[in-house]
C-alpha cells in the first residue's frame, strides 16, 4: 500500500546554496540506454518502439520453456564503442550472469545481465558546463543487459502494481538490448551538482547520438536516468545515506530531481532526522520525489554465470578497429566547426538548436562555403520545413543538392531568387538542381545585347521615368530595372541591369 | 497383419527388429512405414495401459500414421530418403513439439502446447522418422525412477513391480518393451544411461554441446544433454547422427563436425579392440554395489580383454566429490530455470479469482504445480546461490567440478576409454527409495562425473545380474568429442555378447503384465 504523498510537505526545501553551506553533495548517475540494433539482444525479433503490443515476440524473448538466448553481435559492438567513447578499458574476457527475481514483465523471472562482469570499465567523460569549463565525470563501468517487458497497471490510485485492479503485459520490449552506464561517485560539485548532473546526461546523450548506437530519446524511454544523491557534512569523507530517484525522464528533470533531493535531504538531516535508503519516484508535474514501495526484504538476486552463453572475448584487433573508427566527440567537433566557419556563439547555438549542424557540415563537405550553407539551412529551408511540418532532415533535398544550387549561384548562373525556385523544384521532386534549371528555364539572361535591348524597350515604354534618370535622379532607375526583371521573368542579374540603365541614360 | 498382431498382444515380429533393419525393409518396400508404425501403436495399446508399462504420456497415432504415409509415398516415388526414414521414435516429454503437449511430467505444464519444435524434433521430422508420442519422466527430469512424474510411475518391462530408472524411464522402457525401436532421452546426471542400464537397453550421453538443447526444457543448462536410446549400439549411432551437429540457436553447441559414430559402431562390430586402452575406474566398486552387478561388469571387462583391449585400473579420486557437487550445481541452475513457471503466460494458474495479488497467484501456482522433489531442488538451489552461501556451496561445487575435469584429463592420458558399472544396482522395487532421497541419488553415482566434465559416455547392456535376473549396464566413457571411441568399444562388446550362450532375450516377455490379463 503506497500513500499518495503531498508534494513538498515532507520537508521544507532548501535551496542548493543553503544546502551547500553545511553539506557536500555526492551523486551517482546510472543511465540505461536502449540500443537501436535492428533485432533484440538474444533473438531475431524486431527491436522497434511503438508497435501493437506483443507483436514483436518469439519463444526466446517470451522465455518459453526450452528456448535459448543467442547473443546479438551488433549489441556487443555498440557496447564496445560506447566504452571506447567513454575512455573505458575493454575487458578481454567478460560474461553474462542471471539476475534472479520474480516480476511479471520479466518472462524468465531472471534478467540476463553483465552486472558483475562488465565488458567495459574504468573510464571518464569530460563534460562541458554552461560557463565553458569542463567537469570530468568518472565512469565505473558500462554493461549489457536485456530489457524487461512493460506492465500497464489498470485501476488503483498509483498506477503501480500494488492496488491495481489488473495488469496488462506487453513483451515487445522484452529482450531489447540495454547498456547501463554507471558513474563513480561525483564528489565536490557543490552547488553545481544539479548542473553537473544535467550536463553529464546531456553530454552522454550527445556522445551516444554521435556513435549512432541509440535513439537516446528520454521521452520514449530509450534513455533513462536514475539519480543517486546523498549529503555529507562539509569536509566529511564518509558518504551519507543515499536515495535513488527513478522516473527522471528529461534532461531538465535530471537537474530538478537532484536539486529537490539535495534540499529534501538537508531538511531531514537539519531537523534531526535520518535519511532512509530507498528508491524514490520523480514527479514531473510538481518537481518533487516520493518514496517507492519500501522493500520488505533485502533483495538477493542470486547472480550466477549464465550457463546458456559462452564467455565474451572480443579480439584485440576488433577493438582497435572500432577505436580507430570512433567519431569526434560532439562538443569537440562543434568547437572545431565554430573556429573553421568563424561563427559567433549565438550563431553556433542557433545551428545546434535548429538541428542543422550536420546538414550544414555535409553541405560544406560537398563544396559549399560555410556562410551560404548555414544561411540556406537556417533561413529559407527552415521556413520550408516549418511550412511542411517536417523536420529539417525530412526535407526532400540533400546537402549535396543544396551545394550544387549554391555553386550555380556562385558561378552566376542563378540569382538568389532563381536559386530559391530551383530549391523549390528539387523539394517538389523535379529532379536534380540542373534538371530544375533546364526544366523551368531558370538560367540568368547573361546575353548583353538581349539585356540591352530589354533595357531600351523599358526606357522607351516609360519616357517620363527615363527623363528623370537623365536629369540625375538615379533612384528612379529602380522602376526600369523592375520592368526589365519582369520582362525577363526574373532571370536577369538585377545589378547588371541597373548598370545598363544608368549607362543608357548618361 | 494388424489383426494377427493384435491377437498376439501386439507381438508383431516388427517390434523386435532393430531400427536399422526396419529402415532397410521399409526402403526396400518389403514392409511399409505405416505397417511398422501400426505394429508399434498396437504394441503400445497392448502393454502401455493401466497396470502396464506406462511409458507414454501422450500417443499421437493419427499424426504418426500420417507421417508414415508420407514416407511410404516418398519411398514409392523412388526419391532419396534418410537412413532412418519411416522408423518410429518416441520423444521424452521435456522436448517441445508443436503437434503434441509438452508437460515435463509436471502438473504446472499440464496440457501445454508449445508453438515451436525442439531442434532435435525438427531434425527427426526432417529425416523422416515417425514420432509416436511423448514419454514419461521424473518431473522436469529430476529423479532416478520416474516415480516423481505427476502422471504416474513408469514400470520396468523386465519386472513391472520395479522402476525403469530415471529420469528418462519412459523412453528406455518404451524401447525395452518394443513400443518404439528408438527414443530420445536427456541426460543431466545419468537420465539416459541409468534407465538404459536397468532396462537392458543402450543409452548414450553425447559430448556436451554436440546435440542442440534448443527446445529441451532446461533442468540444469550446463549439464543437460540430449541423446539416443536404442536396443543396439548401431541404432543409437544412427539416431545420434540424425539429431547431432551444430545448431546456431544453441550458443553452447559445438561448431564442428560430429564424431563419426555410425562408422565407429560398424567398425566396432567387427570385433577387434587390439591396442585399445581401457581403464577401470577404481572408485566405482565396493560398498553399495550389488554383487550381481559387479560380477556382470567384471565379466564384461573380461570380454573386452579377450577382444584385444589393454585393461588397466585408474584412480579418479575427485569423483567422490561428484555427487555433492552435482546436487549443488544442478539445483542452483534449476532454481533459476524453473522460475519462469509463474502462471503468467502458460501452464497452470491457481487462485486467479480476482481477489489475490500477482505474488499470491504465482506462489499458489508453484505450491500446487510442482512436486516435492522439484520443490526440494529449487530450495536447495536458491539457498546455494544466496548471498551468504554462494562461496561455501555453489562456489565450492564449481571447484570440485574443475578437479573432476582434471581427473578425467589425467585418466584419458593413459586410457582411450574408461569403464564402470552404469549404476550400482539393478532396478529397485517401486516405492523402495521414495522416502529416502539420498538413496535415490546414489543411483547416479557413476554417471554424474561425465555430466560435470561434459565428456561422452554411454551404457551398453551386459546381461542379467546372477542374483536377481535383472539387466545390468556397463558404462563406457570417452573424452569430449571422442564419442566414436565409446561406440567402437560398445559395438565390439555387444557383438561378442550376442554370440555368447547366455545372451538372453532382447525384449522382455512382460510376464507379469500378460499374467494379469
Ligand atoms: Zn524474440
Amino acid at each position: 500500500m503506497t500513500a499518495v504523498s503531498t508534494p513538498g510537505v515532507e520537508s521544507a526545501p532548501y535551496t542548493v546554496e543553503e544546502v551547500c553551506e553545511q553539506f557536500d553533495p555526492v551523486m551517482g548517475l546510472e543511465v540505461h540506454v536502449e540500443l537501436n540494433t535492428e533485432t533484440k539482444m538474444f533473438c531475431g525479433c524486431a527491436n522497434a518502439f511503438g508497435a501493437e503490443p506483443n507483436t514483436h515476440v518469439c519463444p526466446v524473448c517470451l522465455g518459453l520453456p526450452g528456448s535459448l538466448p543467442r547473443l546479438n553481435g551488433t549489441a556487443v559492438e555498440s557496447a564496445i564503442k560506447i566504452g571506447l567513447a567513454l575512455n573505458c578499458q575493454v575487458r578481454e574476457r567478460s560474461g553474462f550472469a542471471r539476475k534472479n527475481y520474480f516480476y511479471p514483465d520479466m518472462p524468465k523471472n531472471f534478467q540476463i545481465s553483465q552486472y558483475e562482469d562488465p565488458i567495459v570499465f574504468d573510464g571518464y567523460l569530460d563534460v562541458p558546463l554552461d560557463d565553458g569549463t569542463t567537469w570530468r565525470v568518472e565512469i565505473e563501468r558500462a554493461h549489457m543487459e536485456e530489457d524487461t517487458g512493460k506492465s500497464l497497471h489498470v485501476g488503483g490510485a498509483t498506477g503501480r502494481i500494488h492496488g491495481a485492479d489488473y495488469s496488462l503485459l506487453d513483451y515487445n520490449r522484452s529482450g531489447v538490448p540495454l547498456i547501463e552506464i554507471v558513474t563513480k561517485p561525483i564528489i565536490g560539485a557543490g552547488v553545481r551538482a544539479p548542473e553537473v548532473a544535467r550536463a553529464y546526461v546531456t553530454a552522454l546523450r550527445d556522445v551516444l547520438r554521435g556513435l549512432g548506437v541509440s535513439d537516446v530519446r528520454m521521452d520514449q524511454g530509450s534513455m533513462r536516468c536514475d539519480a543517486n544523491v546523498s549529503l555529507m557534512p562539509k569536509g566529511a569523507t564518509e558518504f551519507g545515506t543515499r536515495t535513488e530517484t527513478k522516473n527522471v525522464n528529461s534532461l531538465r528533470s535530471v537537474e530538478r530531481a537532484v536539486r529537490y533531493e539535495m534540499g529534501r535531504h538537508a531538511g531531514v538531516l537539519l531537523s534531526g532526522g535520518t535519511i532512509r535508503q530507498e528508491t524514490r519516484h520523480f514527479d514531473e508535474q510538481s518537481g518533487t520525489t516520493s518514496p517507492g514501495r519500501p522493500k520488505e526484504t533485502f533483495a538477493d538476486y542470486r547472480f550466477f554465470p549464465e550457463p546458456d552463453l559462452p564467455p565474451l572475448e572480443p579480439s584485440r584487433d576488433w577493438v582497435e578497429t572500432l577505436r580507430a573508427a570512433l567519431p569526434e566527440r560532439p562538443w569537440e567537433r562543434r568547437a572545431r566547426i565554430q573556429t573553421d566557419w568563424g561563427l559567433s556563439d549565438e550563431e553556433l547555438r542557433d545551428l545546434v538548436n535548429a538541428d542543422a549542424l550536420d546538414l550544414v557540415a555535409d553541405t560544406v563537405d560537398a563544396g559549399a562555403p560555410p556562410e551560404a550553407a548555414r544561411s540556406w539551412w537556417v533561413s529559407y529551408l527552415s521556413q520550408q520545413a516549418n511550412a511542411a511540418g517536417v523536420a529539417l532532415t525530412g526535407l526532400a533535398i540533400t546537402p549535396a543538392q543544396l551545394a550544387r544550387v549554391i555553386a550555380l549561384v556562385e558561378e552566376g548562373t542563378l540569382t538568389n531568387k532563381l536559386a530559391r525556385q530551383v530549391v523549390d523544384g528539387v523539394l517538389a521532386g523535379e529532379g536534380e538542381p540542373d534538371d530544375v534549371v533546364t526544366g523551368r528555364g531558370l538560367a540568368v539572361v547573361s546575353d548583353e545585347s538581349a539585356l540591352a535591348a530589354a533595357v531600351d524597350e523599358a526606357l522607351a515604354a516609360q519616357p517620363a521615368v527615363a527623363e528623370k534618370i537623365r536629369a540625375g535622379k538615379t533612384k528612379a532607375a529602380g522602376a526600369i530595372v523592375g520592368a526589365v526583371m519582369k520582362a525577363t521573368r526574373g532571370q536577369a542579374d538585377a545589378a547588371r541591369v541597373q548598370e545598363l540603365v544608368l549607362e543608357r541614360c548618361q | 497383419m494388424s489383426e494377427a498382431s493384435a491377437a498376439t498382444g501386439g507381438q508383431s515380429e516388427l517390434i523386435s527388429l532393430d531400427a536399422g533393419e526396419l529402415a532397410r525393409r521399409i526402403h526396400a518396400r518389403e514392409v511399409s512405414s505405416v505397417e511398422v508404425t501400426r505394429a508399434h501403436l498396437e504394441r503400445i495399446e497392448a502393454v502401455d495401459g493401466p497396470g502396464g508399462v506406462h511409458a507414454f504420456l501422450h500417443v499421437d497415432a493419427e499424426g504418426a500414421l500420417a507421417a508414415a504415409e508420407a514416407v511410404d509415398r516418398a519411398v514409392a516415388e523412388g526419391g532419396p530418403v534418410s537412413p532412418l526414414a519411416g522408423v518410429p521414435v518416441a520423444v521424452k516429454d521435456n522436448m517441445t513439439t508443436t503437434d503434441m503437449p509438452t508437460t515435463c511430467a509436471s502438473a504446472i505444464l499440464d496440457g501445454w502446447r508449445p508453438p515451436y519444435d525442439a531442434t532435435v524434433v525438427a531434425r527427426l521430422r526432417a529425416a523422416g522418422l515417425i514420432p509416436l508420442g511423448k514419454t514419461n519422466l521424473d518431473e522436469f527430469a529430476m529423479g532416478s525412477s520416474t516415480e516423481n512424474s505427476a502422471f504416474g510411475t513408469t514400470r520396468n518391462p523386465w519386472d513391472l513391480a520395479r522402476i525403469p530408472g530415471g529420469s528418462g524411464g519412459g523412453s528406455s522402457a518404451a524401447v525395452a518393451a518394443g513400443e518404439a525401436p528408438l527414443a530420445l532421452g536427456s541426460d543431466t546426471g545419468g537420465s539416459i544411461r541409468q534407465p538404459g542400464a536397468v532396462t537392458g537397453t543402450v543409452g548414450v550421453k553425447p559430448t556436451y554441446g554436440t546435440v542442440s538443447r534448443y527446445g529441451l526444457v532446461a533442468f540444469s543448462s550446463s549439464l543437460d544433454q540430449i541423446g539416443p536410446c536404442a536396443r543396439s549400439v548401431l541404432d543409437a549411432a544412427l539416431l545420434h547422427e540424425v539429431i547431432g551437429g551444430h545448431d546456431p540457436r544453441d550458443q553452447t553447441s559445438v561448431d564442428g563436425p560430429l564424431p563419426p559414430v555410425v562408422e565407429a559402431a560398424l567398425a566396432g562390430a567387427r570385433g577387434d579392440l587390439a591396442g585399445v586402452r581401457v581403464g577401470i575406474v577404481t572408485q566405482f566398486s565396493g560398498e553399495g554395489y550389488q554383487p550381481g552387478v559387479l560380477a556382470a561388469f567384471t565379466d564384461a571387462v573380461r570380454v573386452l580383454g579377450e577382444l584385444g583391449a589393454d585393461v588397466v585400473e585408474v584412480s579418479c579420486p575427485s569423483f567422490s566429490y561428484a555427487l555433492p557437487a552435482y546436487y549443488l550445481i544442478a539445483p542452483s541452475e534449476a532454481s533459476s530455470n524453473l522460475a519462469r513457471f509463474d502462471a503468467m503466460r502458460y501452464g497452470l494458474r491457481v487462485g486467479d479469482d480476482g481477489s489475490q495479488s500477482t505474488d499470491e497467484v504465482m506462489s499458489q501456482t508453484r505450491e500446487k504445480g510442482f512436486g516435492a522433489e522439484v520443490k526440494r531442488r529449487i530450495m536447495i538451489g536458491t539457498h546455494a546461490l544466496s548471498a551468504g552461501s554462494y562461496d561455501a556451496l555453489y562456489g565450492k561445487a564449481l571447484k570440485a567440478r574443475t578437479l573432476i575435469v582434471r581427473d578425467f584429463t589425467a585418466a584419458f592420458e593413459t586410457c582411450d576409454v574408461l569403464v564402470s558399472p552404469t549404476t550400482p544396482t539393478t532396478a529397485f522395487p517401486i516405492g523402495e527409495r521414495t522416502d529416502d532421497p539420498l538413496a535415490m541419488y546414489l543411483a547416479d553415482l557413476c554417471t554424474i562425473p561425465s555430466n560435470l566434465a561434459g565428456n561422452a559416455a554411454l551404457s551398453v547392456p551386459c546381461g542379467l545380474a546372477a542374483d536377481d535376473q535383472l539387466p545390468v549396464g556397463m558404462q563406457i566413457m570417452a573424452p569430449a568429442l571422442a564419442d566414436d571411441r565409446a561406440y567402437r568399444v560398445a559395438a565390439a562388446y555387444e557383438t561378442a555378447r550376442a554370440s555368447a550362450s547366455d545372451a538372453g532375450p532382447r525384449i522382455p516377455e512382460l510376464r507379469a503384465l500378460e499374467g494379469s490379463r
